[in-house]
């Protein structure tokens, strides 16, 4: 225990360097969440909430902070190699938290969209942006706390009203950095009232022989009759940590749609909390998980339903292979302000070997009597009926493995409702499966 | 080579139990043999281990096809040696279209014996061609393999698959059960039009019915794991006639 303190140390003696490299709307919530972690520790492995993952163990190495803002070396143009170019032309890098716009992005922005840095966003639009940042992230959260005392820079995405944005918005967050070291990042994401947007966020290493943790927090805030796509896709490498921290406010007849998808990774913990505070809105959640090796894949959600009327969507799916880990805490919660609620929880998982593990957790929290809600988990093996099956026709067992483990994946990524991003997704799936490497090895500045 | 498979004194157990005891079994090229007997007998296992199917396992004896050692193959490779069985119960495989699946196994045999991917030109006219064999509906190419499938388009389904795979032996399970006489007609007709003078089938059934059908050679008695019984296609009619109590009797008389 005690890893939070050498962060806390670490801003108490440089927190001129880091409001220096940032901006006053996000410095101004600095002394708040210091405030709110007096007393607190990260969480460790089996506090609630926390089974099978240590946030403390994560941040526990004395990882350095890039707070003078260097700029580390770091070959952007390799990132178009990577797994999934092309998608769109409005296309962003971030290096560390650091926002690095493309040429094309800037050429083809449409009017009353901004995608940007944060800290640039907040020292020019400083109104727009004090208005959201920290407005859906919860400082009871340690690890949230911790990001938002050190965030000094990360995305800003902005829509306009009635504004519909027909191409997806790629970001590739590059992690790059020749010592081990701590990134934090901030996302925030404002689509609002009846506008419409699709974000796709690639998640690459670039230092593979290096230790990194990422601490990033995702703040959505889907506006009245708004649209909102996120598909989250994690390729990095076994060296690499994350905690990635996931909140949404979906306001009246708004339409959500997140997905997580872990297909390379060290440690990884996702949370998303999803808060519905307007009536008739629609939110779907998928997660999907791929571990081999010792990787680490822990999932945490919590849609909340707040205001009637609304329907939600939750499914989670693992493959694990080999000694990989897999967690998953889900919960519905309705509270009496919801009835007429309709909201599920699948969690279905393969293990592909004995070495494999799983740990699920399933929750529903019910306060009102008018709702229809369901929720259930599996864990299981691939089906040897099927692979006999397949090998009687001559395909060889790993392929028909890989084939029954597709297949079992198809329904995450039929989650995605962006036809472009669900079929780079389905590409990227069938790699992984097939047994390469995530593409980020390719580009090894 | 005229011989096809030559089993010689095969043993096979699940766990602790030993279902096979020793069966002896030739199949020449250009034959149709039937393996008729009682429920229980074997049947359905000897289909198993000679496909290679992991819940069994060989204790004893040897099963030579073409001139090799058909036990020491993975069941991959048996199929691209041109073993085919034909599934009593066609397994279900959410998930994987009909199309890919056969795509799989066709490009698997064709990399077994060093040759390219089929073009898919190629791939979808020898699926037109196979499919009128069987007359199997093209809707069901885009499903998921057997999801769905009512109990005869599964089992044309699998004769659809042979046709495709064109083996040299095919076993078909009980290919006869859970089909309405029009189905049981295409079935048989699809693995008559199927049959060479180079290949051999070998039907296990429980019933005549089949044979009327598939006309065998020979016909084989399995009983308690052992062929007890060997002779030409009256031997079915002979059973149906007086069922398996006859053979029974002999054969557990003969045992005390």
């Amino acid at each position: 225990m005690g890893a939070l303190k050498q962060y806390i140390d670490l801003y108490m003696s440089q927190r001129e360097a880091i409001d220096a490299g940032s901006a006053d709307v996000m410095n101004t919530l600095r002394p708040v969440a210091l405030k709110a972690l007096e007393g607190r520790e990260l969480p460790d492995r089996g506090v609630e909430g926390f089974e099978k993952t240590s946030i403390d163990e994560m941040f526990a190495p004395d990882y350095g902070m890039n707070i003078g803002r260097l700029a580390l070396p770091c070959d952007v143009a390799a990132a178009f190699k990577c797994g999934v170019p092309n998608v769109s032309s409005l296309l962003a890098v971030v290096v560390n938290d650091r926002f690095v716009p493309t040429a094309t992005l800037l050429k083809n922005v449409p009017a009353g969209v901004r995608v940007m840095s944060l800290a640039d966003a907040a020292r020019q639009y400083p109104d727009e942006v004090a208005r959201h940042y920290g407005s859906a992230a919860s400082l009871e959260s340690a690890g949230t706390a911790l990001n938002t005392l050190l965030a000094q820079d990360g995305i800003y995405i902005h829509v306009d009203r009635n504004i519909k944005v027909e191409r997806p918005i790629q970001i590739v967050t590059l992690t790059s950095t020749p010592v081990p070291m701590l990134t934090t990042r901030r996302i925030l994401i404002v689509a609002e009232e009846g506008a419409s947007l699709s974000v796709l966020t690639c998640d690459h290493s670039m230092s593979r022989d290096t230790a990194a943790l990422t601490s990033q927090v995702v703040e959505i805030i889907a506006g009245e009759r708004s649209r909102i796509d996120l598909c989250d896709i994690e390729e990095t490498h076994d060296t690499q940590s994350r905690y990635n921290q996931t909140y949404v406010i979906q306001h009246a007849e708004s339409n959500v749609a997140i997905g997580g998808m872990t297909l390379q990774n060290g440690t990884t913990r996702n949370e998303y909390r999803v808060n519905i505070a307007g009536r008739g809105c629609e939110c779907h959640l998928g997660g999907m998980a791929i571990g081999s090796g010792h990787q680490h894949i822990d999932n945490s959600s919590d849609v909340k339903h707040c205001a009637p009327h609304s329907t939600s969507h939750q499914l989670f799916k693992y493959v694990l292979d080999d000694e990989s880990h897999g967690a998953f805490e889900g919960s519905i919660e309705v509270t009496p302000e919801a009835p007429f609620t309709e909201a599920y929880q699948s969690d279905r998982n393969i293990l592909a070997s004995r070495g494999a593990r799983m740990h699920t957790k399933p929750q529903l929290l019910i306060y009102n009597d008018d709702v229809k809600c369901s929720h259930g988990a599996t864990t299981g093996q691939l089906d040897d009926k099927a692979l006999f099956y397949m090998q009687s026709r001559g395909i060889p067992r790993d392929e028909a493995r890989m084939m029954l483990m597709q297949a079992f994946m198809a329904e995450v990524v039929d989650t995605v409702r962006v036809e472009a991003v669900r079929d780079r997704l389905r590409h990227l799936v069938e790699r992984r499966l097939a047994g390469y490497e995530a593409h980020c090895s390719d580009c090894k500045a | 080579m005229n011989e096809l498979l030559k089993v010689t004194d095969l043993h096979a157990s699940i766990g602790d139990k030993e279902i096979l005891k020793g069966i002896n079994l030739t199949v020449n090229r250009g034959e149709v043999h039937a393996i008729m007997g009682p429920n229980g007998s074997g049947k359905s296992t000897l289909s198993a281990v000679l496909a290679g199917n992991p819940t069994f396992t060989v204790t004893g004896g040897s099963a030579t096809f073409h001139g090799i050692d058909l036990l020491d193959l993975a069941p991959e490779d048996r199929s691209h040696e041109g073993l085919f069985l034909s599934f009593q119960y066609p397994v279900e495989i959410p998930g994987v279209s009909m199309v890919n699946f056969m795509r799989a196994a066709v490009n698997a045999k064709r990399k077994y014996f060093n040759q390219p991917p089929m073009p898919a030109t190629e791939f979808l006219k020898l699926m037109r061609e196979k499919r009128a064999i069987v007359e199997l509906d093209n809707k069901l190419a885009s499903r998921s393999v057997n999801e769905g499938f009512s109990g005869g388009e599964k089992k044309r389904n699998e004769i659809f698959q042979m046709a495709v795979l064109e083996p040299c032996l095919s076993i078909l399970d009980e290919t006869d059960s859970g089909l309405d006489i029009d189905a049981l007609r295409v079935v048989a007709e699809g693995v008559n039009k199927l049959k060479t003078p180079d290949n051999a089938t070998i039907v296990i059934t429980h019933y005549q019915r089949l044979l009327d059908y598939i006309k065998p050679d020979v016909v084989h008695i399995l009983y308690k794991g052992r062929i007890v019984y060997t002779g030409g296609p009256e031997l079915a009619l002979e059973l149906e006639e007086k069922g398996y109590d006859w053979i029974k009797n002999q054969v557990d008389k003969e045992a005390e």
